[in-house]
């Protein structure tokens, strides 16, 4: 399962020169500024936009490459647009059998009481669009595009116009999917937490250039991208659920390089789960800390040390078992205790965020 | 009212009621095309189209009829054709009445669909939706409301149309003369009376059908949107 994608487009204010093969399974996100030229890379795949140089082939299927344009209706992908989109004049039901009714019935994949359901708009269905808050309106049109079957499901910045209530309920929805459905998705966001949230994939598009393209925690470490100047960049590693501790309201999780603590979960033992750490919340110390309130701390070996932004701090990148996680550290401190790429130590975590709902 | 009198203005009605549904027919996809474009063509079919608004209706008339007579190209194909020619017949009235209440259909069709915008056909076409579909399904009924607006303007239109038949029909009873045409006989033979009781339907009919077309777009505009 692949997309390859190679758009060429010039225009006055801005350029895209996009080169690059996705791996057209789990979330891919688009990362980068706005203007970066994301959502016209995504309307090149989906054909909505057409660009004079391009090749754009998904799986054996080509879908753009010289004259030849293989237009929306026919690629079979799924689009949620940034804002609403639902149409005017019909309810929510009349929207969502709008894109079943168009798929051939051996070919669809998602039932209407499944979609409805996965995106709980089950009260909605007589309504309006005029009626629905702006988080209801985007939880339809993404129930309208699993329900056309879609190869491919293309979001553009979907949580973009939402309040952090809708938000973080639409996030928790989207997770879901991921892990239900076998449906590759290309997430456009330039909201870092997000992109950490769902990610598999990371594609970083800067001034309509590709920057970096690998698997999330890969380019979440990589030191020379500006993705670290971004005031949260950190990492995320992937840890299973292995025991919980109501009396101190606690969980326990398992990753490669040990066993971590978070806040007291809902979630079953042997859930597996993403968590989160930030550069600015992990510490050094040569010696296991005694005596500490710090109840994270793994060992880890430094791999490099780059700068930061601000010139009084260094970002050092650990291998902590097989994963990456980046730490924040004063200039001082590197200095003080001799850190150098490949000596040993120990990492203090003194946040560690399950990003799971 | 005498019968001359209900025959002209069922004469009116029959045209009224023809042209709005050939205009309908006709200018939709004309309206749709004009919707999407943004070329110097449709700077030339805009100004055609709308010249009907401005122009004398007795210019039309003239021009019409010079067309559809023996000596015109359209009344020679024709009469090549062994069909009769137009002029001077209730075929000639739905041509002329047709070209008259042009503007009328083809603008508020225009600006409905252009009102639509592209999020709504785009999104249909990422639903699988073909072009054609695209059309009936999405841009049809979103552009509803200026359907009704273009038939009922079309409509009232061509009731009240007087100089356009008047060059074209000839005033024959019973045949081309309309409602409108009546009204004027009978005020130059000064029969003030007649005159007055059709003037009356027509103005009682045309202020009906605005008051149906404001009802509706007012029903029918979405929350917050403006006219």
């Amino acid at each position: 399962m692949s997309l390859a994608l190679r758009v060429a487009l010039r225009r006055a204010d801005f350029s895209l020169d996009v080169n690059c093969e996705l791996r057209a399974s789990g979330v891919t996100a688009i990362f980068g500024r706005s203007g970066g030229g994301k959502t016209t890379l995504l309307r090149c795949i989906a054909g909505l936009e057409r660009v004079g140089h391009a090749h754009i082939r998904f799986n054996d299927r080509v879908w753009q490459d010289g004259s030849q344009f293989v237009p929306t209706h026919r690629r079979s992908v799924g689009y949620v647009f940034q804002e609403s989109s639902l149409f005017a004049h019909l309810d929510v039901r009349g929207n969502l059998e709008f894109a079943l009714r168009r798929v051939p019935e051996e070919q669809r994949r998602v039932r209407l009481d499944e979609a409805i359901a996965w995106l709980g708009i089950q009260g909605l269905l007589r309504h309006r669009s005029t009626q629905l808050s702006g988080g209801e309106r985007q939880r339809v049109a993404i129930a309208r595009a699993l329900l056309s079957s879609p190869q491919l499901l293309l979001l553009d910045e979907p949580l973009s116009s939402l309040d952090e209530a809708s938000k973080s309920q639409l996030l928790a929805q989207l997770e879901h999917l991921r892990d239900q459905l076998s449906i590759p998705m290309i997430y456009v966001s330039h909201a870092l937490g997000e992109v950490m949230r769902l990610a598999d994939q990371l594609l970083l598009l800067e001034a309509g250039r590709v920057q970096a393209l690998g698997p999330l925690q890969q380019i979440l470490t990589r030191t020379d991208l500006p993705l670290h100047h971004e005031l949260d960049a950190g990492t995320v590693i992937d840890a299973i659920i292995e025991e919980h501790d109501p009396a101190y309201h606690l969980s326990y999780v398992a990753t490669s390089g040990g066993r971590l603590t978070v806040a007291m979960q809902s979630l079953p033992v042997g859930r597996h789960v993403r968590v989160r750490i930030d550069a600015r919340d992990v510490s050094l110390a040569l010696q296991p800390a005694v005596g500490t309130s710090i109840s994270n701390i793994l060992a880890a070996r430094v791999l490099e040390l780059s700068a930061d932004r601000d010139p009084a701090q260094m970002l050092v990148k650990l291998e902590v078992g097989s994963d990456a996680v980046l730490a924040r550290v004063t200039r001082r401190s590197v200095a003080q205790l001799g850190i150098v790429p490949g000596c040993s130590l120990y990492a203090q975590i003194k946040s560690v965020a399950l990003m799971e709902p | 009212m005498t019968s001359a009198d209900l025959v002209a203005l069922w004469i009116s009605c029959q045209l009224a009621i023809l042209t709005t549904l050939l205009l309908l027919l006709l200018c939709t996809p004309l309206a749709w095309w004009l919707a999407q474009q943004d070329s110097r063509a449709r700077v030339i079919i805009d100004a055609l189209v709308s010249l009907p608004l401005v122009l004398p209706p007795t210019v039309l008339g003239f021009y019409l009829l010079i067309l559809m007579g023996p000596a015109g190209w359209l009344g020679r194909v024709l009469h090549a054709l062994h069909l009769p020619s137009p002029a001077f017949s209730f075929s000639g009235l739905v041509i002329g009445s047709m070209l008259y209440s042009l503007p009328f259909v083809v603008q508020p069709l225009r600006d409905a669909f252009q009102a639509i915008g592209r999020r709504a056909l785009e999104v249909a076409a990422t639903l699988r939706a073909s072009p054609m579909d695209r059309f009936f399904s999405i841009a049809v009924p979103l552009a509803s409301r200026g359907a009704i607006t273009a038939a009922v303007l079309c409509f009232a239109h061509t009731m009240g149309e007087f100089g356009v038949v008047l060059m074209i029909g000839g005033n024959i009873p019973g045949r081309t003369q309309t409602a409108s045409i009546a009204i004027f006989n009978h005020a130059e033979s000064l029969d003030y009376g007649a005159a007055h009781r059709l003037s009356a339907i027509l103005l009682a009919i045309c202020l009906l059908l605005l008051l149906i077309v404001y009802s509706i777009n007012r029903r029918l505009r979405p929350a917050g949107t403006p006219v």
